[in-house]
């Protein structure tokens, strides 16, 4: 089942290049560089996937104490953070010939690095407690806050400064996109959805054998 | 016994303790003080520079005595298995979470009135005017911020590397907080009407809510050791 999927992932990856070098064409005024959109924006939606996973499974583990809703919230924030990781770097290098700078305090920018840095604060957490049981509920707290601090964070990021281009799929109306970059979006969205459950599945498995081991 | 007054003994019993042995506000006055210092000696003697950077300096102060301060919360009931006895009272423990809640907003009350008072002392700032808008965005930024404090500092109790995990983990969390507090408190400063800055009041406010509510919801979780 779990190989499956990791075939699959790396079928709609491939899929996603092509989409994005071969079928989709080159942006008017950016050139190559809008390319990275293919990248930035499916990891960015994958880091947010990962943080509501964590949400809910942290819930779900509050709720009936199931070692599986924990390992699921482990796995998903560890995989967030590394999508997370990677939405900063790419955006940092589309940032570069497009806005000019590698960095600046950008409303979205900053507050996908807020979500960084409580994540990696949510692992450690993790790393620091030695006791499982303990670890779990200590982090199924800090998962909800932190889940609930998001929608502060991006009102108050958004007040202060922005920067970005408006969104250009999820808003009302249709979107502002030509069909052909759009579905090359969508594929790789789809490809990296995909290479998401991948891992997490994969994650969820050597920590439950992990957890038999110790049991 | 009712909730209110299980509450109430937890509150009561840490302003005994700390009335007694002055431990935390003696050291968190001092500190505040040394602040005062260390922004002094950062930014030179520009009074320009020193009252633009004000609001923001301001809630440095507030953040960084609050990080030592709500750090400790749950650190004196870690000797002679008090921790214990938190566990066996009887009833909802939520109650205790705000009774402790109650003890550090009456801390940081005392320490934020401190700071603004040296602050209108050292660095020559008018705020009487602006007093009571001053108050309230206070007020509804140290609400969310103790009330996250609290929280976390149960959590990071029993945690190896606690005083390095506490404010990893509570500053990011706190950055909404901080923006809309320091936002409002340059409006406050600057002399103009709450209603400009309604947007970041009920941002606050908000915040304020969740918060506690999580809190509330959640604190029997960590209480279990």
């Amino acid at each position: 089942m779990i190989r499956l999927l990791g075939w699959l992932s790396a079928l709609s990856l491939v899929t996603g290049l092509i989409m994005g070098f071969g079928v989709a064409p080159r942006e008017l005024t950016q050139g190559n560089v809008q390319r990275i959109m293919y990248l930035h924006v499916p990891t960015a939606w994958v880091a947010y996937l990962a943080f509501g996973v964590v949400f809910v499974a942290s819930i779900w583990y509050l709720w009936n104490r199931a070692a599986r809703a924990d390992q699921l919230a482990h796995a998903s924030a560890e995989v967030g953070v590394v999508f997370t990781g990677l939405t900063i770097a790419a955006g940092s290098i589309w940032g570069k010939p497009t806005w000019g700078t590698w960095w600046t305090w950008d409303a979205r920018l900053t507050s996908v690095t807020i979500l960084f840095v409580m994540y990696v604060g949510y692992l450690l957490l993790r790393g620091m407690i030695d006791d499982r049981e303990r670890a779990a509920r200590y982090c199924a707290v800090l998962g909800i806050v932190g889940a609930l601090d998001l929608p502060l964070v991006h009102f108050s990021v958004y007040w202060w400064r922005t920067l970005h281009q408006p969104p250009s799929v999820l808003k009302p109306g249709a979107p502002t996109m030509a069909p052909v970059i759009l579905a090359a979006l969508l594929a790789n969205v789809a490809a990296f959805t995909i290479l998401y459950a991948y891992f997490v599945a994969k994650r969820v498995h050597t920590l439950r054998r992990e957890h038999e081991l110790l049991a | 016994m009712t909730y209110v007054r299980r509450a109430w003994i937890v509150l009561w019993k840490d302003v005994l303790i700390e009335g007694r042995s002055k431990e935390t506000l003696n050291a968190l006055v001092f500190f505040a003080l040394l602040l005062l210092f260390l922004f002094e000696f950062a930014l030179g003697g520009d009074r320009e520079r020193l009252a633009a950077a004000l609001p923001g300096l301001l809630w440095l102060g507030f953040v960084l005595s609050g990080l030592l301060g709500l750090g400790r919360t749950f650190l004196i009931e870690r000797e002679n298995d008090c921790w214990d006895g938190l566990l066996l009272a009887p009833g909802d423990k939520s109650a205790i979470y705000l009774g402790k809640l109650a003890g550090n907003l009456l801390l940081m009350g005392v320490v934020e009135a401190l700071v603004l008072a040296l602050f209108t002392l050292f660095y020559n700032v008018d705020l009487e005017g602006a007093l009571p808008s001053l108050a309230l965005v206070i007020g509804l930024g140290t609400l969310g911020f103790a009330a996250v404090g609290t929280l976390f500092a149960a959590m990071t109790a029993h945690v190896r590397a606690r005083e390095l995990l506490f404010p990893v983990l509570f500053l990011p969390v706190l950055v909404p907080l901080l923006l809309g507090a320091v936002r409002a408190t340059e409006a406050v400063l600057r002399g103009d009407s709450l209603g400009s800055v309604a947007h970041w009041l009920r941002l606050l406010a908000a915040a304020d809510v969740i918060y506690v509510a999580v809190g509330v919801l959640t604190f029997d979780v960590l209480l279990e050791g």
